[in-house]
């Protein structure tokens, strides 16, 4: 084979490969969207992975919100204070969370945690048959395990990105108000004077189509695990990866639909 | 012997393989298989490792789709069921997983209880607790109730994984390698256990196994799996008495280990 043949045989296989993995990846989409409307409804496992997902996060999230708020309140002060605008400061702040990056923060960290720890669960139990397991004993997996996380972080991340852009806030507070003696009252009023609630409306459904996205793409990864130990790395591996991958793609394409609803 | 025959040709045999191919690529796994297996028989599937024995058993459960062929199970064709026919289908199977499968993240209650909370739901917990029990002391493990999979031994994972398939009380038990990795005194443990299941529970099996013990203690039937199709049937005797070198050849294998 010349190298040409052999270029041209590994691009169209790796084009081949590309259109065969979006085929199942749209095919298991449309999977969880059947399933989800239909009964038998998994409660109990859907509260037990809202608890595992939302709770196990918070600590983390907390830092990580905590110190983003601080943080960015810090390093904006000198150039405001350039212009002698520190007053603007936390309205300039709470822009940046509530817009930017509380949905982002929360979603990256999920996507870190949550996603891999789903992705290397799911292709655990797919690497050692415990999925044909209950398929065999007449329970349908993908009901059991995929449709019960999606909706959870489907859920949770929302909330958990509430949560972040409230320690977030209480961050830039305390900072702000260590440095200006800004009382608690008079830094929220101001903080809230320049958000309106399209910017609150697009986070939410920011962090709704990045909760979704970690959960199906975690799934999707450790569903479709392939065999042995190995699997179950590239599993969780792929869930982190691919998840931040679209989250970033998503938040282009929202930032974008917004702007233009905002006119 | 020849009497025997007719009598079950009365019947329908509750699992019917007929020209059954397989592939994964450009490997060629099953070729040209057929198998009848009839109510409350035991029948023993001999075959070196790869040749397709879990394969086999896989597509009887309806976890693989054959590429050509039919495989009916208590009388109908497993592939051309629609999803909710092959749930019903398969509470009529049980499946011991070569490995266990058991859930590691549940304890060995929570895992027997998995299918019967699933698909009975208007089991009280009385009962569930019950049903747990008596499959739990059938396997002779009461006293693993509350422990996780990762605490037992080998030889119990197995028990547990068939205790989990009793549950549902299947007309059709699917062994993959039973005894495969367990010593000598467990493997009769074990081959015991399936012989009682086939009498308590009333079962018709297929137990796919390399070990010529087991064979011989479970199997009412043999068939010997040659590269991915069946080289020889009959009973234990028959198989090995056969002039067939590859078959002389595993058996003595065998022995000699
Ligand atoms: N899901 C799969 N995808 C691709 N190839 C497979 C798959 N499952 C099995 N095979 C191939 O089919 C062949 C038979 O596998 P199988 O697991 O049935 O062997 P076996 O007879 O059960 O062996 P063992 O005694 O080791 O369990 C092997 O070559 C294996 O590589
Ligand atoms: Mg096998």
């Amino acid at each position: 084979m010349s190298v040409k043949q052999a270029r041209e045989f590994i691009v169209s296989k790796g084009v081949d490969s590309f259109f065969v993995d979006l085929n199942s990846a749209v095919k298991f989409n449309i999977r969880f969207f059947r399933e989800v409307f239909l009964p038998p409804y998994e409660g109990k496992e859907i509260i037990k992975q809202c608890y595992e997902i939302g709770w196990k996060s918070l600590p983390l999230i907390s830092l990580t919100g905590f110190i983003t708020g601080l943080v960015f309140t810090k390093q904006s002060r000198p150039s405001l204070a350039e212009f002698g605008a520190t007053s603007w400061l936390p309205s300039l702040v709470a822009i940046a969370i509530i817009k930017a990056l509380a949905p982002l923060v929360t979603a990256l960290i999920a996507a870190g945690k949550v996603g891999s720890n789903i992705g290397a669960e799911i292709g655990s139990m797919r690497v050692t048959e415990q999925i044909d397991a209950m398929e065999v004993s007449a329970v349908n997996p993908f009901k059991f395990l995929v449709v019960s996380r999606v909706i959870a972080t489907t859920v949770m991340i929302p909330i958990l990105m509430f949560y972040t852009g409230c320690v977030a806030m209480l961050g830039s507070y305390i900072n702000v108000h260590t440095n200006e003696m800004t009382s608690f009252v008079a830094f929220f009023e101001q903080a809230f004077s320049k958000i309106s609630f399209l910017d609150i409306f697009s986070s939410l459904t920011k962090a709704v189509v990045y909760g979704y996205t970690i959960g199906i793409v975690g799934c999707y990864q450790g569903y479709n695990a392939s065999q042995g130990t190995e699997g179950v790395g590239k599993a969780a591996n792929a869930s982190v990866v691919v998840s931040m991958f679209l989250i970033f793609v998503e938040e282009i394409l929202i930032v974008q639909i917004t702007n233009s609803i905002r006119g | 012997m020849e009497n025997e025959r007719q009598n079950r040709g009365k019947d329908e045999p509750v699992i019917k393989i007929r020209d059954l191919y397989k592939s994964f690529g450009s490997n060629r796994v099953l070729k040209d298989v057929n198998l009848d297996v009839y109510k409350g028989e035991n029948v023993v599937v001999l075959g070196r490792s790869g040749t397709g024995k879990s394969v086999l058993i896989k597509i009887i459960a309806g976890l693989l789709t054959q590429d050509s062929g039919s495989v009916c199970v208590l009388g109908e064709d497993v592939s051309k069921l629609d999803d909710k026919e092959l749930l019903e289908l398969r509470l009529k199977i049980g499946f011991s997983f070569q490995n266990s499968a058991l859930y590691d993240s549940m304890t060995v209650r929570e895992n027997l209880e998995f299918p019967l909370v699933r698909n009975k739901k208007h089991l009280k917990r009385k009962e569930i607790d019950a049903s747990v029990e008596r499959v739990l002391t059938a396997v002779g493990l009461a006293q693993t109730i509350n422990q996780m999979p990762s605490e037992l031994s080998g030889g119990q994972r197995k028990r547990i994984g068939i205790a989990r398939t009793l549950i549902l009380n299947p007309e059709i038990m699917l062994y993959d390698e039973p005894t495969a990795g367990l010593d000598p005194i467990t493997c009769i443990e074990i081959n015991n256990l399936i012989n009682r299941v086939k009498e308590d529970f009333n079962t018709s099996s297929i137990i796919i196994t390399h070990d010529l013990t087991c064979a011989k203690a479970t199997g009412d039937r043999v068939a010997m799996l040659l590269e991915g199709t069946f080289a020889k049937e009959g009973t234990f005797d028959e198989v090995f008495d056969s002039n067939d070198g590859r078959i002389k050849s595993f058996y003595n294998y065998n022995f000699i280990k």
